[in-house]
């Protein structure tokens, strides 16, 4: 007989969606999707019911009453008669601000020692592998308050640089370490150019001149050097341009800070505390320096793991060719090894942005010790409070992983 | 994004749940246990002594409420709550009752949704130094340093204050007392500010209390009392006239010495009312007749209560007083128990 089976009918019998392997997948999807809603639903359901219960709405007027407390790190004007909605702004840019300054620290810290882990040099390299030990496995919320307790218990109170003979004196007559943090020179300017009014914060016009010329000095320092390229290429001698390019890079500037009068502001022991300067508090140093040191050790593994991913013969060829360890590194590795690098390290600078929110263990105050804290507290709306301030972290952390994509799309691998 | 407001909804919705339940007292009855929200410590008002038992002030209210309720002023879980997390636990039924210095405001009763049930202790918001500073006046900080906790009426009446002053500060803020002693002790703050009763029991712990000062200005009237949520009316009931039998107690001359000799019958009528002699209030609260009875002799009246954690004879030596009964020129006072 003909060895064609006849195909079995299609009938769809109920029990396919479990046993069919075509169906099964997705009746399994199915249902998890519906007890995922139902969960959704009932959670949403008792949340209305329990705050009626309460007695309490849901609204966000709150974030236009009055604050009424004081932030001491303020990079917008605040008081205490701004609003909610102020004071969280202000939190934000505290968030932003230690976020900011521990991936750059961090990241320092991670090339460093991960290109020294794996040196040649065996002391340089177990210490390495000590740093990274220990800080890697010892949790972040210690660090912080480990740094913290030293910063406090170990430096001078600022009366210890009053007096005749004072116990503790400034460094360089500039720098003053205290107990509540270090005291820096600040810049000023005599002929300022005033400030701009955006709005919700001020914007310095000198910054802004200042920022407009090293700008233009760089781009102009980067058509020096392809010039230098083109006559090298065509010529083989490549001329001589240190000297332009340090004047390019620096007399603009330099005719720029003298012309609006720049000097600095030092601080000065007035009354209880140093006045003048600025003022790194201890929470910030604390907190800046935890982030970094701890999150610098993951990033050195990331470093190390990236270098190590490039096959040897990749070195072994650029010595051949007479490159030097370091051109060797900085032209044949490290281009290689960011494109390993990179994506791991976008999930560091998410975990140093979402760890700045331990601020509020040594009294920073960031987003949460604002909105998350002090706000929620005087106010009571403690689910506004807590959707909100989600809401901005995944915003800060989706734009900080876009613009991380970003950046390693354009090291990628181009294929030609 | 969905998950993430979900998983918030969640959070959330966990934080709420205990809320909806019917009535308070009949859950503590059930759960044979009354869960009071306290301080993370702060002698003399709640802290625990060396064999990890809570003691103090705000202790003793917590399980007279215990007593009167379950019958045993051991009954008690307590909670350690900070300035900023008290609130939600008791909103969210983590606690059932918070006894927490804690200052009765307009927002805290309306726009928060508690109840305060009472006084038990008339405060006020003071500063306090190391001697060696020489400030003798709150009008003499301007510029200083000061360590405040967060989440605390504290924190906005130090605003106005200095605002008020035409003086600058720069605030520390603080998450608990602890930490802010810490932080005084090592200088990190030139001053701490909190409640004058708080001031006067952290500075009791210090290893040389002799060298720091309470100044003499009080910038606030901070008046502490329990709370519980609002709308429970009869768990409010129940928490309040559990206060009002202590100070009511010591009004009566109802000590836990002579309160056996007492409940056996007087010619006082108030007494038998309150002692149960006289039957009818304890059922009225949903409660037996022995009630106030436990309640008093669990730590004593109002006046023993405060001799015992806060009084000239403790370490942190406080005297009474606006804390004294009205019938001493303070301002105590019990309603009736008629
Ligand atoms: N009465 C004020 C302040 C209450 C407060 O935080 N008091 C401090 C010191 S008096 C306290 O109890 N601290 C103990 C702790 O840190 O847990 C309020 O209700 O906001």
């Amino acid at each position: 007989m003909a060895d064609v089976t006849t195909p079995p009918k299609d009938v769809f019998r109920l029990s396919m969606l479990i046993y069919d392997t075509r169906y099964r997948s997705l009746t399994i999807q199915a249902i998890f999707m519906i007890l995922l809603m139902a969960g959704a639903a009932w959670l949403v359901d008792n949340t209305i019911h329990n705050l009626h219960a309460l007695g309490k709405d849901f609204n966000y007027s709150f974030l236009w009453s009055r604050a009424g407390y004081d932030i001491n790190q303020h990079f917008i004007e605040y008081n205490n008669d701004d609003t909610h909605g102020r004071a969280m702004l202000v939190g934000l840019m505290n968030t932003l601000f230690i976020a900011l300054i521990s991936c750059a620290l961090a990241t320092v810290f991670g090339v460093v020692a991960g290109v020294l882990r794996l040196s040649n040099n065996w002391i340089v390299r177990k210490l390495m592998s000590i740093y990274i030990e220990a800080f890697r496995n010892i949790p972040l919320l210690i660090w912080i308050l480990v740094i913290f307790a030293v910063m406090t218990e170990a430096m001078p109170a600022p009366s210890a640089f009053r007096g005749e003979n004072p116990t503790s004196s400034m460094w360089f007559g500039a720098v003053a370490v205290t107990n509540r943090g270090v005291y820096f020179p600040e810049p000023l300017f005599s002929r300022s150019l005033g400030n701009i009014d955006l709005g919700i914060f001020y914007v310095s016009t000198d910054l802004i001149a200042i920022l407009i010329v090293l700008a233009a000095s760089i781009y102009a320092y980067r058509r020096l050097g392809r010039h230098a390229e083109k006559v090298q290429n065509a010529t083989g001698v490549r001329p001589v341009t240190w000297w332009k390019s340090a004047l390019i890079l620096i007399a603009p500037v330099l005719v720029l800070l003298i012309a609006l009068g720049f000097h600095l502001g030092y601080p000065a022991l007035k009354g209880f505390n140093f006045q003048g300067g600025i003022q790194a508090r201890n929470s910030l140093i604390a907190l800046w320096l935890a982030l970094s040191i701890y999150t610098g050790a993951f990033i050195a593994e990331i470093v190390r793991a990236g270098i190590q991913a490039i096959s040897r013969g990749q070195s072994e060829a650029a010595f051949a060719l007479g490159l030097r360890p370091s051109r060797t590194m900085n032209l044949v590795i490290l281009p290689q090894a960011l494109r390993v690098i990179i994506p791991p390290m976008i999930s560091e600078y998410l975990n140093i942005t979402k760890n700045t929110s331990l601020a509020i263990a040594v009294g920073y105050m960031d987003l949460r010790a604002t909105l998350g804290g002090i706000t929620l507290n005087q106010t009571g709306r403690e689910l506004e409070a807590m959707l909100l301030m989600m809401g901005i972290y995944l915003a800060i952390s989706l734009i900080i992983s876009g613009v991380m994509n970003l950046y390693n799309r354009s090291v990628k691998l181009k294929e030609r | 994004m969905k998950t993430t407001v979900f998983l918030g909804i969640a959070a959330s919705a966990c934080l709420m749940a205990g809320a909806a339940s019917a009535g308070t007292l009949d859950d503590v009855k059930q759960a044979g246990e009354l869960k009071c929200g306290v301080t993370t410590g702060l002698a003399g008002f709640a802290a625990p002594d060396s064999n990890g038992v809570w003691q103090g002030f705000d202790v003793d209210y917590c399980r007279a409420v215990a007593a009167a309720v379950l019958g045993d002023p051991t009954k008690v879980k307590f909670v350690p709550t900070t300035g900023q997390t008290r609130f939600t636990a008791l909103a969210s039924g983590e606690v059932d009752m918070l006894a927490r210095n804690t200052t009765w405001t307009f927002s805290r009763d309306v726009d928060l949704k508690f109840t305060f049930v009472g006084i038990n202790y008339y405060d006020g918001q003071g500063f306090m130094v190391p001697k060696k500073l020489g400030v003798s006046s709150a009008k003499e900080l301007d510029g200083a340093t000061v360590c405040i906790q967060t989440g605390t009426t504290t924190e906005l009446n130090l605003a106005d204050y200095f605002k008020a002053n035409n003086m600058k500060y720069e605030p520390v803020p603080i998450e608990t007392n602890a930490e802010a002693q810490q932080q005084f002790l090592a200088g990190a703050c030139d001053v701490y500010t909190t409640d004058r009763s708080g001031l006067a029991a952290t500075r009791a712990t210090f290893a040389k209390p002799d060298d720091y000062v309470v100044l003499p200005e009080v910038i606030s009237k901070e008046p502490l009392g329990p709370l519980v949520r609002q709308g429970d009316d009869q768990w409010a009931d129940v928490v309040r006239w559990v206060s009002n039998a202590l100070v009511e107690g010591e009004d009566l001359g109802i000590t836990s010495a002579n309160i056996e000799e007492l409940s056996k019958g007087t010619n006082n009528p108030e007494i038998n009312r309150i002692l149960g002699t006289d039957p009818g209030f304890g059922k009225m609260l949903g409660l037996d007749e022995q009630w106030a009875k436990r309640a008093i002799a669990a730590n004593g009246n109002y006046g023993e209560i405060f001799a015992a954690n806060l009084g000239e004879s403790t370490p942190i030596g406080l005297s009474r007083g606006l804390n004294a009964l009205w019938t001493q020129g303070g301002l105590q006072y019990s309603p009736p128990f008629r």
